[in-house]
């Protein structure tokens, strides 16, 4: 236990430090957040502040941003360094470190939430949530199917120079097609079905029903099962193909 | 009690023997060298002997675990330098020796550790202000702050200046007064003549010498040169007096002078490059 704490602590000292990701992977979301609230942010909706649903969308992008697209860059420059295989010859057990790698960045996924959340009460006028307990359980839920995909895009993915591109061709279309920064009922049909077959879309779902719509997820059911479904494909994809070795060399 | 015990190691890649059946044993408390042009089979070697890679045939024991089944306890004993790898670029010198004594349960202290490296003045400094040869002092401080018994070092001067490299050789020299047991592959032949106390020579997966390195190159035959009308004669021979006695009695008889005579034992280089580059029968 002590091992796990050490390395967490670890984890998080490397994610602050590092300013490129702290910027990149913490601030981007609530920085998209003020930019789209104060243009689109004011009146309401069905008797909702429209920030409500903005503080939502952008949640939802910061799940994506961060557990998937975040943790994906950080495990493959770790593994194209090196990190990852001069880790495998210390005592350090290969699945506590991934579970402490998971459960910094589940960490870093509410607080960024929480900072969305704060800038929009605080703001924007945006309401605080309805079922906060839930909410809570929606990110936590979110932010660990998210890093299933973060894992398996990590494991695809052979270089660091590929990674971050790679990684904002998934997270931003997935996150417009989703709803993140408004509505797309004007989208054409083909792609909210394509919408309707991606996680993100139903993550938001969640987020809308424990946050503005006072809807226990235990309605939410079939959201729940596609958002575990895409994570549990991604935790497979994982097993079979991560390495802790440098591709590219 | 042998501290590495290596017999009829073999590995293929996609059905290329990169390692074809070596045997090798190091003692406690030796440093012991692997010797070879890259492609030999060193890195092969070692990374199996770290538990990175499983072999496809032979035994293989190191401090009497099997590296093939990475135990845990296995790793605590152990310190690794890769040939590549950047630790935490963001991260201090302190920073990450305090990490990876975090995954001992018996480390050394941290602060003696960088003192010893020779990084004392860099504690503070983030990993990527370092140079080449302060980032491999700090590879060799997170592979000794665990207090392993064993040490591995691969290609540890590689891309170094001819100061770096004499700084290097002090720090592994002094793994030797620690009284650890090290396992060093290189592809310079003056880096394993300082540093080891025996050697093995690999060519092409196999072991072509093992033994002192005084003695595995020493040469036993010397090189005579001359020119006779112009063309270079050289003559190898074990047995140079007579040879010499013979080839200028004939010289004086015949009336010719025997230009540039030159009589010199082949160069350990020489011999090394003879070793590692002749075609195996």
């Amino acid at each position: 236990m002590t091992l796990f704490w050490h390395q967490l602590r670890a984890e998080q000292l490397t994610f602050w430090r590092s300013r490129e990701a702290a910027i990149f992977v913490f601030l981007f979301p609530p920085l998209l957040f003020v930019l789209l609230a104060s243009v689109f942010g004011d009146g309401t909706e069905e008797g909702r502040p429209v920030s409500s649903y903005l503080v939502a969308g952008l949640i939802g992008y910061a799940v994506a941003n961060t557990a998937l697209g975040g943790l994906a860059i950080t495990l493959v420059l770790r593994r194209e360094s090196g990190i990852l295989k001069r880790l495998r010859s210390t005592p350090l057990p290969g699945g506590l470190y991934l579970a402490t790698v998971l459960l910094s960045n589940l960490l870093i996924v509410v607080l960024q939430s929480f900072v969305v959340l704060a800038l929009g009460v605080l703001l924007y006028g945006a309401d605080p949530p309805e079922r906060p307990a839930e909410f809570v359980l929606v990110l936590a839920i979110g932010a660990v199917a998210f890093a299933g995909l973060g894992l398996a895009t990590a494991a695809l993915i052979r270089s660091d120079e590929a990674v971050a591109a790679a990684v904002n061709v998934i997270v931003l279309p997935m996150s417009f097609l989703s709803g993140a920064f408004g509505s797309t009922e004007d989208l054409p049909a083909v792609l909210q079905v394509i919408a309707d077959v991606l996680p993100l879309k139903y993550l938001i779902e969640l987020v809308l029903a424990t946050y503005v719509d006072n809807e226990p997820i235990g309605d939410h059911l079939g959201a729940i099962a596609v958002v575990a479904a895409w994570g549990i494909a991604g935790y497979v994809v994982a097993w079979r193909r991560f390495g802790w070795e440098p591709r590219e060399r | 009690m042998s501290a590495i015990s290596v017999t009829g190691l073999r590995k293929s890649y996609d059905g290329v023997e990169a390692v074809r059946g070596i045997d090798f044993e190091v003692e406690a408390g030796e440093v012991f060298g692997l010797l070879g042009p890259n492609g030999a089979g060193k890195t092969t070697t070692v990374e199996i002997l770290e538990g990175y890679r499983q072999r496809d045939g032979g035994e293989v024991s190191v401090l009497g675990f099997d590296p093939g089944r990475a135990e845990r306890a296995f790793r605590e004993r152990i310190g690794v330098v890769l040939q590549q790898s950047e630790l935490w670029p963001v991260l201090t010198v302190r920073e990450v020796h305090r990490i990876f004594a975090g995954y001992y349960s018996q480390p050394r202290d941290v602060d003696e550790v960088i003192e010893l490296v020779g990084l004392a003045e860099k504690r503070d400094a983030k990993v990527k202000t370092l140079s080449g040869g302060q980032k491999r002092r700090l590879d060799l401080g997170v592979a000794l702050v665990g207090d392993p018994e064993l040490v591995f070092l691969d290609e540890p001067t590689t891309g170094f200046d001819p100061a770096a490299r004499r700084n290097a050789w002090a720090l592994i020299r002094s793994l030797r007064q620690l009284g650890k047991t090290v396992l060093l592959t290189t592809h310079y032949l003056d880096e394993a003549q300082q540093l080891a106390d025996r050697v093995a020579v690999l060519r092409a997966g196999e072991i072509v010498r093992i033994g002192k390195p005084s003695e595995l190159i020493a040469s036993t035959t010397v090189q005579i040169r001359y020119r006779l009308r112009g063309e270079e004669v050289v003559l190898e021979t074990a047995d140079p007096t007579r040879e010499l006695h013979e080839l200028t009695a004939r010289a004086l008889r015949d009336g010719v002078e025997l230009e540039d005579l030159e009589v010199r034992r082949a160069s350990l280089e020489d011999v090394y490059l003879a070793l590692v580059e002749d075609e195996p029968e």
